[in-house]
Protein backbone atom coordinates (compact mmCIF):
# COMPACT_ATOMS: atom_id res chain seq x y z
CA UNK A 1 0.00 0.00 0.00
CA UNK A 2 1.14 3.70 -0.67
CA UNK A 3 0.38 6.00 1.86
CA UNK A 4 0.67 9.28 2.17
CA UNK A 5 0.52 10.77 5.79
CA UNK A 6 -0.15 14.46 5.86
CA UNK A 7 1.70 16.69 8.62
CA UNK A 8 1.92 20.40 9.70
CA UNK A 9 4.28 22.47 12.29
CA UNK A 10 2.88 23.82 14.93
CA UNK A 11 4.32 25.53 17.95
CA UNK A 12 4.70 23.46 21.14
CA UNK A 13 1.26 22.67 22.69
CA UNK A 14 3.53 23.70 25.99
CA UNK A 15 3.64 27.32 24.71
CA UNK A 16 2.22 30.54 26.05
CA UNK A 17 0.36 31.74 23.38
CA UNK A 18 -0.60 35.24 23.37
CA UNK A 19 -1.73 38.09 21.06
CA UNK A 20 1.25 41.12 20.95
CA UNK A 21 0.28 43.85 18.67
CA UNK A 22 -2.17 41.97 16.44
CA UNK A 23 0.40 39.39 16.11
CA UNK A 24 -0.14 36.04 17.25
CA UNK A 25 3.60 35.28 20.08
CA UNK A 26 4.73 31.81 20.95
CA UNK A 27 7.82 33.24 22.71
CA UNK A 28 10.44 30.72 22.22
CA UNK A 29 8.77 27.68 22.11
CA UNK A 30 10.12 25.38 19.50
CA UNK A 31 7.71 24.69 16.84
CA UNK A 32 7.12 20.54 16.45
CA UNK A 33 5.19 18.07 14.01
CA UNK A 34 1.35 19.04 15.10
CA UNK A 35 0.65 16.26 17.84
CA UNK A 36 -2.52 14.86 16.32
CA UNK A 37 -0.09 14.31 12.92
CA UNK A 38 2.31 12.26 15.18
CA UNK A 39 -0.90 10.03 15.48
CA UNK A 40 -1.35 10.14 11.42
CA UNK A 41 1.82 9.19 11.32
CA UNK A 42 1.26 5.93 13.76
CA UNK A 43 -1.49 5.50 12.01
CA UNK A 44 0.18 5.05 8.46
CA UNK A 45 3.16 3.53 9.34
CA UNK A 46 1.03 0.61 11.19
CA UNK A 47 -0.80 0.38 7.62
CA UNK A 48 2.51 0.24 5.93
CA UNK A 49 3.53 -2.90 8.35
CA UNK A 50 0.39 -4.51 7.69
CA UNK A 51 0.42 -4.38 4.26
CA UNK A 52 4.07 -4.29 3.05
CA UNK A 53 3.72 -0.93 1.84
CA UNK A 54 5.54 2.75 2.27
CA UNK A 55 4.76 6.08 3.87
CA UNK A 56 5.43 9.45 2.43
CA UNK A 57 5.44 12.00 4.57
CA UNK A 58 3.49 15.33 3.11
CA UNK A 59 3.41 18.84 4.52
CA UNK A 60 2.60 22.39 3.23
CA UNK A 61 4.89 24.99 4.90
CA UNK A 62 8.38 27.14 4.98
CA UNK A 63 11.13 25.74 4.62
CA UNK A 64 11.68 25.07 8.61
CA UNK A 65 8.73 22.87 8.44
CA UNK A 66 11.33 20.40 7.17
CA UNK A 67 12.11 19.78 10.81
CA UNK A 68 8.41 18.27 11.40
CA UNK A 69 9.03 15.75 8.27
CA UNK A 70 12.31 14.86 9.77
CA UNK A 71 10.27 13.90 12.89
CA UNK A 72 7.89 11.97 10.72
CA UNK A 73 10.61 9.91 8.71
CA UNK A 74 12.51 9.44 12.18
CA UNK A 75 9.46 7.93 13.36
CA UNK A 76 9.69 5.51 10.39
CA UNK A 77 8.37 6.75 6.98
CA UNK A 78 9.82 5.74 4.22
CA UNK A 79 10.35 9.77 2.15
CA UNK A 80 9.10 13.11 3.18
CA UNK A 81 7.82 16.02 0.46
CA UNK A 82 7.44 19.42 1.78
CA UNK A 83 5.47 22.01 -0.62
CA UNK A 84 6.64 25.40 -0.22
CA UNK A 85 5.98 28.65 -1.40
CA UNK A 86 5.48 32.19 -0.77
CA UNK A 87 1.88 32.80 -2.23
CA UNK A 88 1.04 29.50 0.17
CA UNK A 89 1.41 31.89 3.67
CA UNK A 90 -2.36 33.25 3.55
CA UNK A 91 -4.03 29.54 2.33
CA UNK A 92 -7.34 28.68 4.28
CA UNK A 93 -8.45 25.33 4.51
CA UNK A 94 -9.58 25.01 0.84
CA UNK A 95 -6.62 25.98 -0.45
CA UNK A 96 -4.31 23.80 1.87
CA UNK A 97 -6.44 21.04 0.58
CA UNK A 98 -6.62 21.62 -3.08
CA UNK A 99 -2.67 21.60 -3.09
CA UNK A 100 -2.38 19.13 -0.93
CA UNK A 101 -4.57 16.94 -3.18
CA UNK A 102 -2.31 18.14 -6.28
CA UNK A 103 0.41 16.96 -4.71
CA UNK A 104 -0.94 13.64 -3.76
CA UNK A 105 -1.76 13.25 -7.27
CA UNK A 106 1.64 13.75 -8.42
CA UNK A 107 2.91 11.57 -6.11
CA UNK A 108 0.47 9.29 -8.11
CA UNK A 109 -0.65 5.79 -7.22
CA UNK A 110 -1.59 6.46 -3.63
CA UNK A 111 -3.92 4.11 -1.95
CA UNK A 112 -4.57 5.72 1.14
CA UNK A 113 -3.96 9.35 3.01
CA UNK A 114 -3.91 9.85 6.66
CA UNK A 115 -4.32 13.01 8.57
CA UNK A 116 -4.65 13.62 12.25
CA UNK A 117 -7.74 15.02 13.09
CA UNK A 118 -6.78 18.99 13.47
CA UNK A 119 -4.43 21.01 14.27
CA UNK A 120 -3.30 22.58 17.13
CA UNK A 121 -3.23 25.80 15.59
CA UNK A 122 -6.51 26.85 13.75
CA UNK A 123 -7.82 23.29 15.21
CA UNK A 124 -10.87 24.15 12.31
CA UNK A 125 -10.36 19.79 11.51
CA UNK A 126 -11.96 21.18 7.73
CA UNK A 127 -8.76 20.32 5.53
CA UNK A 128 -8.99 16.53 5.70
CA UNK A 129 -12.54 16.16 4.70
CA UNK A 130 -11.66 18.96 1.75
CA UNK A 131 -8.92 17.27 0.64
CA UNK A 132 -11.13 13.70 0.37
CA UNK A 133 -13.40 16.05 -1.78
CA UNK A 134 -11.21 17.18 -3.91
CA UNK A 135 -9.66 14.02 -5.09
CA UNK A 136 -13.21 12.60 -4.91
CA UNK A 137 -12.48 9.84 -2.65
CA UNK A 138 -14.15 8.31 0.37
CA UNK A 139 -13.80 10.31 3.65
CA UNK A 140 -12.82 8.16 6.66
CA UNK A 141 -12.79 10.52 9.18
CA UNK A 142 -11.62 9.97 13.22
CA UNK A 143 -11.09 6.47 12.56
CA UNK A 144 -10.01 5.31 16.17
CA UNK A 145 -9.18 2.02 13.99
CA UNK A 146 -8.05 0.90 10.65
CA UNK A 147 -7.67 -2.42 8.77
CA UNK A 148 -7.35 -3.10 4.98
CA UNK A 149 -8.49 -6.01 3.28
CA UNK A 150 -8.51 -6.82 -0.47
CA UNK A 151 -8.37 -3.44 -1.40
CA UNK A 152 -11.57 -2.09 1.13
CA UNK A 153 -10.55 -0.31 4.09
CA UNK A 154 -12.59 -0.32 7.27
CA UNK A 155 -12.58 1.96 10.12
CA UNK A 156 -14.03 2.43 13.49
CA UNK A 157 -15.02 5.97 13.22
CA UNK A 158 -15.31 7.45 17.18
CA UNK A 159 -18.33 9.47 17.27
CA UNK A 160 -20.42 10.88 19.67
CA UNK A 161 -22.45 8.06 20.37
CA UNK A 162 -19.93 5.57 20.17
CA UNK A 163 -18.35 3.73 17.57
CA UNK A 164 -19.35 3.92 13.79
CA UNK A 165 -17.47 1.18 11.33
CA UNK A 166 -17.26 2.14 8.02
CA UNK A 167 -15.89 0.55 4.83
CA UNK A 168 -14.94 1.93 1.29
CA UNK A 169 -12.42 0.94 -1.32
CA UNK A 170 -9.70 2.99 -1.31
CA UNK A 171 -7.92 4.75 -2.37
CA UNK A 172 -9.48 6.46 0.53
CA UNK A 173 -8.70 9.32 3.04
CA UNK A 174 -9.18 8.90 6.91
CA UNK A 175 -8.24 11.00 9.80
CA UNK A 176 -7.27 9.41 12.78
CA UNK A 177 -7.89 10.45 16.44
CA UNK A 178 -5.90 8.97 19.55
CA UNK A 179 -7.12 5.57 19.43
CA UNK A 180 -5.41 4.67 16.66
CA UNK A 181 -2.34 4.06 19.43
CA UNK A 182 0.71 6.17 20.88
CA UNK A 183 2.78 7.34 18.57
CA UNK A 184 6.01 5.27 18.56
CA UNK A 185 8.96 7.46 19.34
CA UNK A 186 12.00 7.93 16.76
CA UNK A 187 14.70 5.06 17.05
CA UNK A 188 18.22 5.91 16.84
CA UNK A 189 18.50 4.28 13.60
CA UNK A 190 15.67 6.53 11.86
CA UNK A 191 17.08 9.65 13.75
CA UNK A 192 20.40 9.36 12.14
CA UNK A 193 18.36 8.27 8.70
CA UNK A 194 16.01 11.75 9.36
CA UNK A 195 19.11 13.65 10.02
CA UNK A 196 20.59 12.98 6.70
CA UNK A 197 17.60 12.85 4.42
CA UNK A 198 17.27 14.87 1.60
CA UNK A 199 13.84 16.11 1.25
CA UNK A 200 12.49 17.81 -2.12
CA UNK A 201 10.74 20.83 -2.04
CA UNK A 202 7.84 21.09 -4.68
CA UNK A 203 6.75 24.74 -5.15
CA UNK A 204 2.63 26.07 -6.51
CA UNK A 205 4.43 26.22 -10.15
CA UNK A 206 5.62 22.15 -9.93
CA UNK A 207 2.09 21.24 -8.69
CA UNK A 208 0.83 23.19 -11.55
CA UNK A 209 -1.83 25.43 -9.15
CA UNK A 210 -2.09 28.11 -8.08
CA UNK A 211 -2.81 29.45 -3.96
CA UNK A 212 -6.69 30.03 -3.65
CA UNK A 213 -7.43 33.33 -1.74
CA UNK A 214 -8.66 32.75 1.53
CA UNK A 215 -12.44 33.49 2.07
CA UNK A 216 -11.94 33.32 5.58
CA UNK A 217 -9.77 36.08 6.99
CA UNK A 218 -8.82 37.81 10.26
CA UNK A 219 -9.97 41.24 11.01
CA UNK A 220 -8.66 40.54 15.07
CA UNK A 221 -6.89 38.90 17.78
CA UNK A 222 -7.83 38.42 21.07
CA UNK A 223 -6.06 37.19 24.37
CA UNK A 224 -9.09 35.36 26.52
CA UNK A 225 -10.66 37.21 29.11
CA UNK A 226 -8.71 37.32 32.35
CA UNK A 227 -10.18 35.00 34.76
CA UNK A 228 -11.25 36.20 38.61
CA UNK A 229 -8.09 34.42 40.02
CA UNK A 230 -8.79 35.16 43.75
CA UNK A 231 -9.49 31.45 44.73
CA UNK A 232 -11.21 30.99 48.33
CA UNK A 233 -9.46 28.19 50.21
CA UNK A 234 -12.82 25.73 52.11
CA UNK A 235 -11.21 24.58 55.07
CA UNK A 236 -13.03 22.53 58.35
CA UNK A 237 -12.85 20.44 61.43
CA UNK A 238 -13.57 17.41 59.23
CA UNK A 239 -13.77 15.97 55.33
CA UNK A 240 -17.62 16.09 55.84
CA UNK A 241 -17.70 20.07 57.58
CA UNK A 242 -15.47 21.31 54.19
CA UNK A 243 -17.74 19.33 51.63
CA UNK A 244 -20.61 21.23 53.59
CA UNK A 245 -19.40 24.21 53.29
CA UNK A 246 -18.14 24.17 49.59
CA UNK A 247 -21.44 22.88 48.36
CA UNK A 248 -23.35 25.67 50.14
CA UNK A 249 -21.11 28.04 48.05
CA UNK A 250 -21.63 25.89 44.78
CA UNK A 251 -25.88 26.33 45.31
CA UNK A 252 -24.99 30.06 46.19
CA UNK A 253 -23.40 30.37 42.55
CA UNK A 254 -26.30 29.24 40.70
CA UNK A 255 -24.08 27.37 38.57
CA UNK A 256 -25.75 23.98 39.14
CA UNK B 1 -30.50 37.28 6.75
CA UNK B 2 -31.83 34.33 5.15
CA UNK B 3 -30.65 31.39 7.48
CA UNK B 4 -30.56 27.91 7.17
CA UNK B 5 -29.13 25.53 10.39
CA UNK B 6 -28.78 22.12 10.36
CA UNK B 7 -29.90 20.20 12.55
CA UNK B 8 -27.64 17.18 13.36
CA UNK B 9 -28.89 14.02 15.27
CA UNK B 10 -27.83 10.46 15.16
CA UNK B 11 -30.83 7.75 14.54
CA UNK B 12 -33.32 10.66 15.69
CA UNK B 13 -31.18 11.49 18.89
CA UNK B 14 -30.68 15.42 18.03
CA UNK B 15 -27.66 16.95 19.39
CA UNK B 16 -28.59 19.40 21.70
CA UNK B 17 -26.21 22.34 19.87
CA UNK B 18 -28.63 22.01 17.30
CA UNK B 19 -31.30 23.70 18.68
CA UNK B 20 -28.79 26.61 20.28
CA UNK B 21 -28.02 26.93 16.62
CA UNK B 22 -31.63 27.17 15.84
CA UNK B 23 -31.90 29.99 18.77
CA UNK B 24 -29.18 32.07 17.05
CA UNK B 25 -30.71 31.58 13.79
CA UNK B 26 -34.30 33.51 14.85
CA UNK B 27 -31.85 36.59 16.15
CA UNK B 28 -31.34 36.94 12.28
CA UNK B 29 -34.82 36.43 11.14
CA UNK B 30 -36.81 33.49 10.15
CA UNK B 31 -35.25 29.92 10.47
CA UNK B 32 -34.97 27.25 7.92
CA UNK B 33 -34.11 23.89 9.29
CA UNK B 34 -32.47 21.44 7.21
CA UNK B 35 -33.28 17.71 8.38
CA UNK B 36 -31.77 14.93 6.62
CA UNK B 37 -32.09 11.38 7.43
CA UNK B 38 -34.85 8.32 6.73
CA UNK B 39 -38.25 8.35 8.48
CA UNK B 40 -36.91 11.42 10.52
CA UNK B 41 -40.50 13.14 10.82
CA UNK B 42 -40.16 13.31 14.68
CA UNK B 43 -36.42 15.45 14.16
CA UNK B 44 -38.91 17.93 12.04
CA UNK B 45 -41.46 18.57 14.29
CA UNK B 46 -38.70 18.92 16.92
CA UNK B 47 -37.14 21.41 15.22
CA UNK B 48 -40.57 23.47 15.26
CA UNK B 49 -40.80 23.49 18.98
CA UNK B 50 -37.79 24.78 18.92
CA UNK B 51 -38.73 28.03 16.71
CA UNK B 52 -37.76 26.81 12.78
CA UNK B 53 -40.41 28.52 10.78
CA UNK B 54 -39.98 26.19 8.46
CA UNK B 55 -38.51 22.46 7.71
CA UNK B 56 -36.82 21.21 4.93
CA UNK B 57 -37.05 17.35 4.52
CA UNK B 58 -34.44 15.29 2.87
CA UNK B 59 -35.80 11.62 4.15
CA UNK B 60 -34.23 8.90 2.54
CA UNK B 61 -32.86 5.26 2.90
CA UNK B 62 -29.65 6.28 1.36
CA UNK B 63 -29.54 8.54 4.19
CA UNK B 64 -30.59 6.80 7.32
CA UNK B 65 -26.81 5.79 8.10
CA UNK B 66 -24.70 9.46 8.15
CA UNK B 67 -22.06 9.44 5.67
CA UNK B 68 -20.38 12.47 4.64
CA UNK B 69 -20.12 12.19 1.19
CA UNK B 70 -24.45 11.79 0.05
CA UNK B 71 -24.90 14.22 3.25
CA UNK B 72 -23.14 16.93 1.64
CA UNK B 73 -24.36 16.53 -1.19
CA UNK B 74 -27.79 16.89 -0.52
CA UNK B 75 -26.52 20.07 1.42
CA UNK B 76 -25.05 21.55 -1.70
CA UNK B 77 -27.32 21.26 -4.23
CA UNK B 78 -30.20 22.23 -1.64
CA UNK B 79 -27.70 25.79 -1.25
CA UNK B 80 -26.97 25.89 -4.83
CA UNK B 81 -30.99 26.40 -5.30
CA UNK B 82 -31.65 28.25 -2.38
CA UNK B 83 -28.92 30.50 -1.96
CA UNK B 84 -29.28 31.04 1.86
CA UNK B 85 -26.49 33.87 2.97
CA UNK B 86 -25.98 31.65 6.47
CA UNK B 87 -25.75 28.10 7.19
CA UNK B 88 -25.54 27.19 11.17
CA UNK B 89 -24.42 24.01 12.56
CA UNK B 90 -23.78 22.99 15.68
CA UNK B 91 -19.94 21.89 16.20
CA UNK B 92 -20.19 17.64 15.85
CA UNK B 93 -17.83 15.19 14.55
CA UNK B 94 -20.80 14.74 11.78
CA UNK B 95 -21.38 18.25 10.79
CA UNK B 96 -17.20 19.51 10.50
CA UNK B 97 -16.85 16.93 7.91
CA UNK B 98 -20.29 17.57 5.74
CA UNK B 99 -19.95 21.29 6.02
CA UNK B 100 -16.10 21.03 4.99
CA UNK B 101 -17.51 19.13 1.97
CA UNK B 102 -20.08 21.40 1.17
CA UNK B 103 -18.13 24.39 1.31
CA UNK B 104 -15.99 23.40 -1.32
CA UNK B 105 -18.82 22.61 -3.55
CA UNK B 106 -20.34 26.34 -2.50
CA UNK B 107 -16.84 27.82 -3.14
CA UNK B 108 -17.06 29.02 0.04
CA UNK B 109 -15.74 28.11 3.42
CA UNK B 110 -16.31 27.07 7.31
CA UNK B 111 -15.99 28.93 10.41
CA UNK B 112 -15.64 26.24 13.32
CA UNK B 113 -16.58 26.14 16.83
CA UNK B 114 -18.24 29.88 16.91
CA UNK B 115 -18.23 31.77 20.43
CA UNK B 116 -19.80 34.97 19.12
CA UNK B 117 -21.36 35.39 15.46
CA UNK B 118 -22.56 39.35 14.98
CA UNK B 119 -24.05 40.80 11.90
CA UNK B 120 -23.10 44.02 10.59
CA UNK B 121 -24.79 45.24 7.75
CA UNK B 122 -24.40 42.40 5.87
CA UNK B 123 -20.94 41.57 7.02
CA UNK B 124 -20.41 38.59 9.11
CA UNK B 125 -17.95 38.57 12.27
CA UNK B 126 -17.61 35.29 14.00
CA UNK B 127 -15.40 34.98 16.79
CA UNK B 128 -13.67 31.63 17.58
CA UNK B 129 -11.19 30.14 20.03
CA UNK B 130 -7.31 28.86 18.45
CA UNK B 131 -4.30 27.59 19.69
CA UNK B 132 -6.35 24.88 22.29
CA UNK B 133 -8.31 27.84 23.43
CA UNK B 134 -5.28 30.08 24.09
CA UNK B 135 -6.08 33.08 21.76
CA UNK B 136 -9.37 34.05 20.19
CA UNK B 137 -9.58 35.66 16.54
CA UNK B 138 -12.29 37.32 15.14
CA UNK B 139 -12.88 36.70 11.39
CA UNK B 140 -14.89 37.76 8.29
CA UNK B 141 -16.00 35.85 5.26
CA UNK B 142 -16.53 37.13 2.16
CA UNK B 143 -18.49 34.13 0.14
CA UNK B 144 -22.15 33.40 0.50
CA UNK B 145 -23.47 31.58 1.96
CA UNK B 146 -21.22 31.33 4.94
CA UNK B 147 -21.19 28.05 6.90
CA UNK B 148 -20.68 28.35 10.38
CA UNK B 149 -20.16 25.49 13.17
CA UNK B 150 -21.31 26.88 16.99
CA UNK B 151 -19.70 25.96 20.06
CA UNK B 152 -21.46 23.93 22.35
CA UNK B 153 -23.04 26.03 25.02
CA UNK B 154 -22.16 29.38 23.42
CA UNK B 155 -25.38 30.13 22.73
CA UNK B 156 -28.17 29.93 24.80
CA UNK B 157 -31.07 27.16 23.93
CA UNK B 158 -34.34 28.23 23.03
CA UNK B 159 -37.35 27.25 25.30
CA UNK B 160 -39.03 24.15 23.54
CA UNK B 161 -42.88 25.27 22.32
CA UNK B 162 -44.91 22.44 22.58
CA UNK B 163 -47.10 21.99 19.77
CA UNK B 164 -45.80 24.54 17.77
CA UNK B 165 -45.31 23.48 14.00
CA UNK B 166 -45.24 24.57 10.57
CA UNK B 167 -45.01 23.62 7.38
CA UNK B 168 -42.81 20.40 6.22
CA UNK B 169 -41.33 21.05 2.83
CA UNK B 170 -39.60 17.43 1.22
CA UNK B 171 -36.39 18.00 -0.73
CA UNK B 172 -33.92 15.31 -3.09
CA UNK B 173 -31.84 13.70 -1.26
CA UNK B 174 -28.42 12.91 -2.89
CA UNK B 175 -28.08 9.52 -3.15
CA UNK B 176 -24.33 8.43 -4.29
CA UNK B 177 -22.13 6.92 -1.42
CA UNK B 178 -18.92 6.30 -1.52
CA UNK B 179 -18.66 4.11 1.89
CA UNK B 180 -20.48 1.65 3.81
CA UNK B 181 -21.70 1.41 7.16
CA UNK B 182 -20.49 -2.12 8.41
CA UNK B 183 -22.32 -0.91 12.11
CA UNK B 184 -21.97 0.57 15.46
CA UNK B 185 -20.84 -0.04 18.64
CA UNK B 186 -22.83 2.46 20.59
CA UNK B 187 -21.22 3.62 23.95
CA UNK B 188 -23.00 4.18 27.55
CA UNK B 189 -21.74 7.59 27.05
CA UNK B 190 -24.33 9.19 29.56
CA UNK B 191 -23.77 12.80 29.25
CA UNK B 192 -21.56 14.25 27.09
CA UNK B 193 -18.63 16.47 27.89
CA UNK B 194 -19.42 19.31 25.10
CA UNK B 195 -23.25 19.52 26.34
CA UNK B 196 -22.59 19.20 30.09
CA UNK B 197 -23.66 21.82 32.35
CA UNK B 198 -21.38 20.34 35.28
CA UNK B 199 -18.11 17.91 34.12
CA UNK B 200 -16.10 16.44 37.48
CA UNK B 201 -12.78 14.97 36.56
CA UNK B 202 -10.19 13.37 38.02
CA UNK B 203 -6.63 13.69 36.68
CA UNK B 204 -3.27 11.38 37.36
CA UNK B 205 -4.01 12.06 41.37
CA UNK B 206 -6.83 9.49 41.23
CA UNK B 207 -4.78 6.21 41.22
CA UNK B 208 -3.04 7.73 44.44
CA UNK B 209 -4.87 5.88 47.17
CA UNK B 210 -1.99 3.49 49.05
CA UNK B 211 -4.59 2.16 51.18
CA UNK B 212 -6.61 0.48 48.58
CA UNK B 213 -5.95 -3.29 48.29
CA UNK B 214 -6.27 -4.28 44.61
CA UNK B 215 -7.16 -7.98 43.95
CA UNK B 216 -4.37 -10.61 44.21
CA UNK B 217 -2.65 -11.19 40.86
CA UNK B 218 -2.17 -8.31 39.54
CA UNK B 219 1.62 -6.61 38.16
CA UNK B 220 2.51 -2.76 39.39
CA UNK B 221 0.43 -1.44 36.35
CA UNK B 222 -2.32 -2.90 36.72
CA UNK B 223 -2.90 -2.52 40.45
CA UNK B 224 -2.04 1.27 39.25
CA UNK B 225 -5.09 1.45 36.71
CA UNK B 226 -6.83 -0.54 39.46
CA UNK B 227 -6.66 2.22 41.72
CA UNK B 228 -7.08 5.07 39.43
CA UNK B 229 -10.56 3.29 38.52
CA UNK B 230 -11.84 2.91 41.90
CA UNK B 231 -10.64 7.04 42.09
CA UNK B 232 -12.68 7.39 38.72
CA UNK B 233 -15.75 6.03 40.61
CA UNK B 234 -15.88 8.51 43.02
CA UNK B 235 -15.67 11.00 40.47
CA UNK B 236 -18.40 9.13 38.49
CA UNK B 237 -20.49 9.39 41.63
CA UNK B 238 -20.46 13.20 42.24
CA UNK B 239 -20.72 13.43 38.17
CA UNK B 240 -24.29 11.61 38.90
CA UNK B 241 -25.46 13.60 41.79
CA UNK B 242 -24.98 16.76 40.56
CA UNK B 243 -26.31 15.34 37.21
CA UNK B 244 -23.21 15.63 34.57
CA UNK B 245 -20.36 14.23 32.66
CA UNK B 246 -16.55 12.94 33.64
CA UNK B 247 -13.67 14.40 32.48
CA UNK B 248 -10.19 13.26 32.71
CA UNK B 249 -6.74 15.25 32.32
CA UNK B 250 -4.40 13.99 29.76
CA UNK B 251 -2.38 12.56 32.26
CA UNK B 252 -4.85 10.31 33.24
CA UNK B 253 -5.67 9.39 29.97
CA UNK B 254 -2.11 8.53 28.64
CA UNK B 255 -1.96 6.42 32.12
CA UNK B 256 -4.66 4.45 30.41
CA UNK B 257 -7.28 5.10 33.61
CA UNK B 258 -9.99 6.18 31.29
CA UNK B 259 -11.08 5.84 27.63
CA UNK B 260 -10.05 9.01 25.47
CA UNK B 261 -13.17 10.05 24.42
CA UNK B 262 -13.08 11.78 28.61
CA UNK B 263 -9.95 14.05 27.93
CA UNK B 264 -10.50 17.57 28.32
CA UNK B 265 -7.73 20.22 27.32
CA UNK B 266 -4.97 19.35 24.62
CA UNK B 267 -5.70 17.37 21.92
CA UNK B 268 -9.04 16.34 23.56
CA UNK B 269 -11.87 18.74 23.95
CA UNK B 270 -12.82 22.48 24.81
CA UNK B 271 -15.19 21.94 27.72
CA UNK B 272 -17.73 25.37 28.64
CA UNK B 273 -20.14 23.85 31.62
CA UNK B 274 -21.03 26.04 34.01
CA UNK B 275 -19.20 23.96 37.22
CA UNK B 276 -16.11 22.42 36.74
CA UNK B 277 -14.81 19.79 39.25
CA UNK B 278 -11.36 19.36 38.72
CA UNK B 279 -9.94 16.07 41.43
CA UNK B 280 -5.94 15.62 41.35
CA UNK B 281 -5.95 17.71 38.61
CA UNK B 282 -2.85 19.67 38.61
CA UNK B 283 -3.34 22.12 35.84
CA UNK B 284 -1.24 21.54 32.85
CA UNK B 285 -1.30 25.07 30.46
CA UNK B 286 -3.39 22.75 28.25
CA UNK B 287 -6.03 22.03 30.33
CA UNK B 288 -6.22 25.46 31.84
CA UNK B 289 -7.30 26.31 28.06
CA UNK B 290 -9.30 23.43 27.24
CA UNK B 291 -11.55 24.80 30.75
CA UNK B 292 -11.12 28.28 29.83
CA UNK B 293 -15.04 28.64 28.88
CA UNK B 294 -16.09 27.14 32.22
CA UNK B 295 -18.26 29.54 34.41
CA UNK B 296 -16.85 28.16 37.43
CA UNK B 297 -14.02 26.00 38.32
CA UNK B 298 -13.95 24.21 41.66
CA UNK B 299 -10.10 22.54 42.60
CA UNK B 300 -9.34 19.41 44.72
CA UNK B 301 -5.53 18.42 45.21
CA UNK B 302 -3.57 17.77 47.80
CA UNK B 303 -0.70 20.17 46.11
CA UNK B 304 -1.84 23.73 47.31
CA UNK B 305 0.61 25.03 45.08
CA UNK B 306 -0.81 23.49 41.87
CA UNK B 307 -1.80 25.74 39.03
CA UNK B 308 -5.33 24.70 39.02
CA UNK B 309 -6.00 26.87 42.23
CA UNK B 310 -4.66 29.75 40.33
CA UNK B 311 -8.22 29.66 37.66
CA UNK B 312 -10.48 28.18 40.27
CA UNK B 313 -12.94 30.28 42.21
CA UNK B 314 -12.98 27.52 45.43
CA UNK B 315 -10.77 25.18 46.27
CA UNK B 316 -9.80 22.46 49.06
CA UNK B 317 -6.08 21.79 49.59
CA UNK B 318 -6.71 17.51 50.73
CA UNK B 319 -7.22 14.15 49.57
CA UNK B 320 -9.60 13.80 46.97
CA UNK B 321 -10.67 10.35 48.36
CA UNK B 322 -11.96 11.78 51.41
CA UNK B 323 -13.20 14.62 49.66
CA UNK B 324 -15.38 13.35 46.89
CA UNK B 325 -17.48 11.12 48.54
CA UNK B 326 -18.02 13.87 51.39
CA UNK B 327 -19.14 16.03 48.53
CA UNK B 328 -21.31 13.58 47.17
CA UNK B 329 -22.78 13.09 50.13
CA UNK B 330 -23.26 16.86 50.76
CA UNK B 331 -25.01 17.38 47.26
CA UNK B 332 -27.39 14.18 47.89
CA UNK B 333 -28.74 15.93 50.71
CA UNK B 334 -28.73 19.48 49.81
CA UNK B 335 -30.46 18.57 46.72
CA UNK B 336 -32.91 15.88 48.13
CA UNK B 337 -31.74 12.96 46.11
Amino acid sequence: MKIIACIKQVPDSEAKVRAEGGKISWGDAPLVINPFDEYAVEGALQQKEATSGTVTALCIGPESAKEALKHALAMGADDAILVSDPALNEIDTVGAARVLAAAIQKIGGVDMVVFGRQTLDSGSGLTPAQTARVLGWPMLGLAGQIKVEDGSVTVERVIEEGRQIVKAKSPVVISVVQSIGEPRYPSFMGIRKASKAEIPIWSLNDLGVSAPAPIVTRTELMNPPARDTNVEIITGESPADIADKLADKIIAEKVL
Amino acid sequence: MKTFVYIDHFKGEVQPGSWEALGLAKTFGAATALVFGSAVEDVAKAAFEYGADEVLLADDPVLLDYRAEPYASTLSALASSSTPDLILFPTTTRTRELAAMSALDLNSNVITDATAVEINSDTIFVTRPIYEAKLFEKVTASARPQLITLRGRAFPKPEQEAGRTGTITKVEAKTEALSSVEGYSVAEVGVSLNDAGVIVSGGRGVSNNPSLQPPAGMDDKQAEVWRAQQGFKLVGELASVLGGAVGASRAAVDAGYIPYSNQVGQTGKVVAPDLYIAAGISGAIQHLAGIRSAKMVVAINKDADAPIFKVARYGVVGDLFVILPALTEAFKKKLGK
